[in-house]
C-alpha cells in the first residue's frame, strides 16, 4: 500500500498539495501515482510566474512506460520549481512529498483549498480505482 | 484487452513482488519494483524473463525444410547443422509480415519455430492452412514452459542448474544455437544483445527451474526492461515496427529477407515489386538530441513536410537518452525533428543498435 500523509490535501488525479501558510501551497505527485507510473526518465515543469487555473495542464512527468500530464490542482501563480528534478527525475520516485516536489503555487483564492480531498477520501479513491 | 490468460508463473511474480499488466491477452509483470535497475541487470550481470507466453510450435515430416522453405522470407538452407537457428519473418502473399519468428533445425523430419504471443492463433491457423500440401504435422506445445536468461553471467548461472548430459552440450553451444535433452530445450538465443540462454522445459518443472535460477543470483525481469533492452539492441518488435501491412523491406529486416537462387517463397513477389518500383520507407534509428522521451507515433518531420514516425521509442538506461526506432519517407533529409507535445525537437540519426554486449555502440 502506497504513502498517504494524513496532513497533506490531495485531488483525483493524484497531484498533492500542502499548505505552507501565506496562501502559496507546494504541489507535487503522489506516491501512488509515482508508484502506478514507474521508474521516472523526465520531469517538464512550469515556468515560474505562470499564472494557472485548477485543472489545467501545467507539468508533465514521463516514467520508463509513459508520458503523464499534471493538472494544477489550484489556481495560482508558480513562485518556484524544484529544480533539482531536471537532472534527477527520479527523485520522485523515492521521496515523491518531500524532496520529489514539483512547484509552488501563491493562490488566488485561498479558500480553494477546502474543496481538495483528505487523505482518507484519497485513500478511499485509489482503492475505487483498482477496481 | 482482457488479460485472463495466466503463465504458469503467474503466482510466483506475484509472491516475488511483480507489478502485472495485460499483454496481448495475458497477464504479464512489467517489473518488480524499478525497471531500470532490472535492465542494468540483464547488461552487467544476469536476468530472466517469463517468456511462457510465447508458443513452441514443433514442424514434423519428411518435407518439413521444403515447407519452411516456402512459408519464410529468410532461407531455412542456412540451417546446416543440428540445433541451427534462424530468425525470420513470415509473409502474406502481398509480403506484409504475419508474425517475425526463430525456428531451430533439429533434424531432418523435426524443425522447432518459437512464435509471438499475441500472434499465436493466427499463426498456427495459417501454418495449419499451408502444411497439408507438405504432409507436415503442426504442433503447438503448450505443454511446454520457457524462461530467458539473459546477461554476461547468464549461461554460469544456469549451466549448473541443468541436467549433466544436457549442461555439457548447452556449455559447448556457439550463439544462435540449440541443444535438447529428454524434455529440455536450450537455445542460446534471446532479445535483449545479451549473451544467454531461452530454456524450454516442461510446464510443471517451470516454477522450480525459475526459483532455482533467482537462488542463483538471477534478477527477475518484467516486460518493461525486456522492450527497453531489445529496443537498444535494435531489435524489431511485432506490431510496433512492422505488422500486416508493413514489409520487411520498410521495416528494416531486408537482412533477413533472401531472395537469391529464385526461390519460390509466399511474399516474394511482392517483394520483387516493391523493389522494382523503389521508394521503399527507411526504417532508422533515432536518438533525441535534448531531454525528453520518444514514444511510439510520435510524427517525424524534415522541416516543415511530414516524413514518418516513431515505431519504438522509449529511454535508454544505458546511454541515458531517449532513443527510437522510425520509419520515415524514402527521401527524408539528414537532418529530421520529431514532434513532442507541439514541439518540435531535433533527432540525431544512427546506426543501430544502440547497444551490444553492454557497450554503448553508438558516440553521443
Amino acid at each position: 500500500m502506497s504513502d498517504i500523509p494524513s496532513e497533506l490535501k490531495y485531488t483525483k488525479t493524484h497531484e498533492w498539495v500542502r499548505d505552507e501558510g501565506d496562501g502559496v501551497v507546494t504541489v507535487g505527485i503522489t506516491d501512488h501515482a509515482q508508484e502506478l507510473l514507474g521508474d521516472l526518465v523526465f520531469v517538464e515543469l512550469p515556468e515560474v510566474g505562470a499564472e494557472i487555473n485548477a485543472g489545467d495542464e501545467c507539468a508533465v512527468v514521463e516514467s520508463v512506460k509513459a508520458a503523464s500530464d499534471v493538472y494544477c490542482p489550484l489556481s495560482g501563480e508558480v513562485v518556484a520549481v524544484n529544480e533539482v528534478l531536471t537532472d534527477a527525475p527520479e527523485t520522485i520516485n523515492s521521496d515523491a512529498y518531500e524532496a520529489g516536489w514539483m512547484f509552488r503555487l501563491k493562490l488566488v483564492d485561498e479558500g480553494e483549498i477546502d474543496s481538495l480531498l483528505d487523505a482518507d477520501a484519497y485513500a478511499e479513491h485509489c482503492e475505487s480505482e483498482e477496481h | 484487452m482482457s488479460a485472463d490468460k495466466k503463465t504458469v508463473l503467474n503466482a510466483v511474480h506475484r509472491e516475488m513482488g511483480a507489478r502485472m499488466v495485460p499483454f496481448g491477452g495475458w497477464d504479464m509483470p512489467v517489473h518488480y519494483g524499478s525497471q531500470i535497475e532490472e535492465h542494468h541487470a540483464v547488461r552487467q550481470d544476469a536476468g530472466m524473463f517469463d517468456v511462457c507466453h510465447m508458443t513452441v510450435v514443433d514442424l514434423r515430416g519428411e518435407r518439413v525444410r521444403a515447407f519452411l522453405s516456402h512459408l519464410l522470407a529468410n532461407d531455412v538452407a542456412r540451417l546446416k547443422t543440428p540445433g541451427k537457428a534462424l530468425y525470420s519473418c513470415m509473409l502474406r502473399p502481398d509480403g506484409g509480415v504475419i508474425d517475425d519468428l526463430i525456428v531451430y533445425f533439429m533434424d531432418e523430419d523435426w524443425f522447432r519455430m518459437v512464435v509471438n504471443a499475441g500472434t499465436t492463433e493466427k499463426d498456427i491457423a495459417w501454418l495449419r492452412e499451408q502444411a497439408p500440401a507438405f504432409e507436415v504435422s503442426v504442433e503447438p506445445r503448450f505443454d511446454l514452459g520457457m524462461i530467458a536468461v539473459q546477461g554476461p553471467n547468464a549461461r554460469d548461472k544456469a549451466l549448473p542448474l541443468m541436467a549433466p548430459a544436457l549442461r555439457e552440450a548447452a556449455a559447448a553451444l556457439k550463439p544462435f544455437n540449440a541443444a535438447t535433452d529428454g524434455h529440455w530445450f536450450v537455445g542460446r538465443t534471446g532479445y535483449t544483445g545479451e549473451d544467454g540462454f531461452e530454456i524450454m522445459l516442461p510446464e510443471d518443472e517451470t516454477e522450480a527451474l525459475w526459483r532455482e535460477l533467482a537462488a542463483a543470483g538471477v534478477r527477475p525481469c518484467g516486460l518493461g526492461a525486456r522492450d527497453t533492452l531489445r529496443l537498444e539492441a535494435g531489435m524489431n518488435l511485432y506490431s510496433q515496427d512492422m505488422d500486416e501491412g508493413v514489409t520487411p523491406l520498410a521495416a528494416g529486416l531486408a537482412w533477413t529477407v533472401s531472395l537469391e537462387g529464385g526461390r519460390d517463397f509466399i511474399g516474394r513477389e511482392a517483394l520483387e515489386r516493391q523493389r522494382a518500383a523503389g521508394g521503399i520507407p527507411r526504417f532508422i534509428g533515432v536518438v533525441l538530441d535534448g531531454r525528453g522521451v520518444l514514444r511510439a507515433h510520435q510524427k517525424l518531420f524534415d522541416g516543415g513536410r511530414e516524413v514518418g514516425e516513431i515505431t519504438s521509442g522509449g529511454f535508454s538506461p544505458t546511454l541515458q537518452r531517449a532513443i527510437g526506432m522510425a520509419r520515415v519517407a524514402a527521401d527524408a533529409g539528414a537532418d529530421l525533428q520529431v514532434e513532442i507535445r507541439g514541439r518540435k525537437l531535433p533527432l540525431i540519426q544512427v546506426k543501430m543498435p544502440f547497444v551490444r554486449h553492454g557497450e554503448a555502440l553508438i558516440e553521443l
